[in-house]
């Protein structure tokens, strides 16, 4: 478990970024930190590995206070995937999987059996494993950048808006991707990002923030659709409208449910559902 | 062209103490500018200070610095030392400056990432920054090195032999033809070391050849092949 107590960060411009934050993350599950840019999302992300550290307050893993961890080592055993990849552009793709792997001693023989059973793991071709980063598509990139996040297995995943800057299909395969990954291995997932559709999917669990890390609402999918905290909340999910904002229109004998747009979003499966089956 | 038939088995005399003079200077000078380069690179009140003082340096002229250095530093007048010495502070004062430019080139997300990686400070450095800097010091080396190169000849006055000595030689006994083959070796010879710099840069650094797969540079090369079938595979 992470947990964040009463935690602020004020930078050396005087800039408060965020202000007394407090938030238990549960282990083995996606939480989704989602707000606007200037929420403090990623610097909320950046305390977990110590790449930021708090101006007031604590941040714990699993019962320790990190500010007493080395950040090197700290960061060795949490993984991290960022936007654009951050891969290193001249090691090449296995080189750039076994990095930390091979920062904590492990032999190189080793490293690379490993980085490429990754390979394999994230749906990557293990022909590309010779390739160098600029070779590679931004979706490729991307999948390199969650190998390597993953390599020491570690339990903490922090991901900063990793799916940011793919065009939106690879997107979308990245996210099933991850969702994947999720069931199979199970990591405590911290994800940042500022697109609701993307918390809503990949979050078991969502924490909307306001400036300063201001938390407006944490909850699921559904009970923050269903009881918006606030108007900025139903404004931010869109449930007020759009494509959420639901409504019934009867075509023959058969409800189909229309989104605000007029987009009509599918048909209501209660009745006739044998039928909609088909 | 007599005087070549005469004297071309004086060439490889001189070319190879040329060289020999020309390669010292600009390794040290490659080695010693890399730290100020990057301390120049990471602090705002280095960077002013370090710049403006190596800007300085190169600004003495070369002549007086021969001339200078022997009494600062107790050398002998006639030593080499005095040449390899000057010609290595012109090799800092211009190279410091590109290596700071160098660091500064270095991606900061890729920076962030080894932080995030845990790379420690040193080996971030070493292993991150120094290569990613690669490609601007390497074009800064190139500079450095024909400079050098160039510069050597003026050791000649100073007693240092070199393909200089042809200069003062030509000169003096007005045979143009020898001014002018040596100016043509000095060329050739500085030719030869920034072409061998750019095929240690390729070895070096595979990675940094242009992408084969940006998919705007392969459809303009496609439309101008008019191989666009191919490009959009």
């Amino acid at each position: 478990m992470i947990e964040f107590r009463e935690v602020s960060k004020r930078f050396a411009d005087g800039t408060l970024a965020v202000d007394g934050f407090s938030l238990q993350i549960p282990p083995h599950s996606t939480t989704v930190l989602v707000g606007s840019s200037g929420s403090g999302k990623t610097t909320l992300l950046r305390m977990i590995n110590r790449m930021v550290d708090p101006t007031e307050g604590t941040v714990e893993i699993d019962g320790e206070d990190i500010a007493t961890v080395e950040p090197v080592k700290l960061r060795r055993r949490i993984g991290y995937v960022m936007q654009n990849s951050g891969l290193l552009p001249h090691r090449r793709v296995i080189d750039n999987i076994a990095t930390v792997p091979r920062l904590t001693g492990v032999p190189k023989a080793a490293a690379h059996e490993r980085a490429l059973e990754l390979m394999d793991v994230v749906g990557l071709d293990r022909s590309l494993a010779r390739r160098y980063p600029n070779q590679l598509s931004g979706g490729q990139q991307q999948r390199v950048g969650v190998a390597r996040g993953l390599a020491v297995d570690p339990n903490i995943l922090l991901m900063d808006e990793p799916f940011g800057a793919v065009d939106p299909i690879v997107r979308a395969e990245l996210q099933q991707e991850v969702l994947r990954l999720q069931r199979e291995l199970g990591k405590t997932i911290v994800f940042v990002t500022h697109d609701i559709d993307e918390a809503f999917l990949l979050g078991d669990r969502i924490v909307l923030l306001e400036t300063g890390g201001r938390i407006v609402q944490t909850g699921t999918a559904e009970e923050i659709l269903a009881e918006p905290a606030n108007d900025f909340v139903a404004e931010f999910v869109g449930a007020a409208r759009g494509k959420r904002a639901l409504h019934e229109e009867r075509i023959g004998d058969r409800t189909v449910l229309v989104d605000g747009l007029g987009q009509p979003a599918g048909v209501l499966d209660s009745e006739g559902g044998s039928e909609a089956g088909g | 062209m007599n005087w070549l038939l005469n004297n071309y088995e004086s060439i490889p005399f001189y070319l190879f103490t040329h060289l020999r003079l020309s390669i010292l200077p600009i390794a040290i000078g490659f080695v010693l500018a890399l730290p100020l380069g990057w301390l120049a690179w990471r602090f705002q009140v280095t960077r002013g200070l370090l710049l403006t003082l190596v800007g300085l340096l190169y600004t003495i002229p070369s002549l007086a610095l021969f001339a200078l250095l022997p009494p600062l530093l107790g050398l002998p007048y006639l030593s080499e030392a005095n040449v390899e010495i000057a010609l290595t502070i012109y090799a800092v004062a211009l190279m410091a400056r590109s290596a700071a430019d160098a660091f500064g080139s270095v991606d900061p997300g890729v920076r962030q990432s080894a932080v995030a990686m845990g790379y420690g400070t040193w080996r971030r450095i070493w292993e991150v920054e120094l290569p990613l800097a690669g490609p601007v010091l390497l074009a800064g080396l190139r500079v450095v090195a024909v400079s050098t190169v160039a510069l050597v000849t003026v050791g000649v006055l100073v007693g240092v032999q070199s393909l200089g000595f042809y200069f003062t030689d030509g000169s003096q006994r007005q045979i143009p033809f020898e001014v002018f083959t040596g100016v043509v070796l000095t060329m050739l010879l500085a030719l030869a070391i920034d072409g061998l710099l750019v095929l240690l840069g390729r070895a070096l650094m595979p990675w940094a050849r242009p992408s084969k797969r940006r998919p705007m540079n392969r459809w303009i090369r496609a439309l101008g092949t008019g191989k666009v079938a191919e490009a959009v595979r």
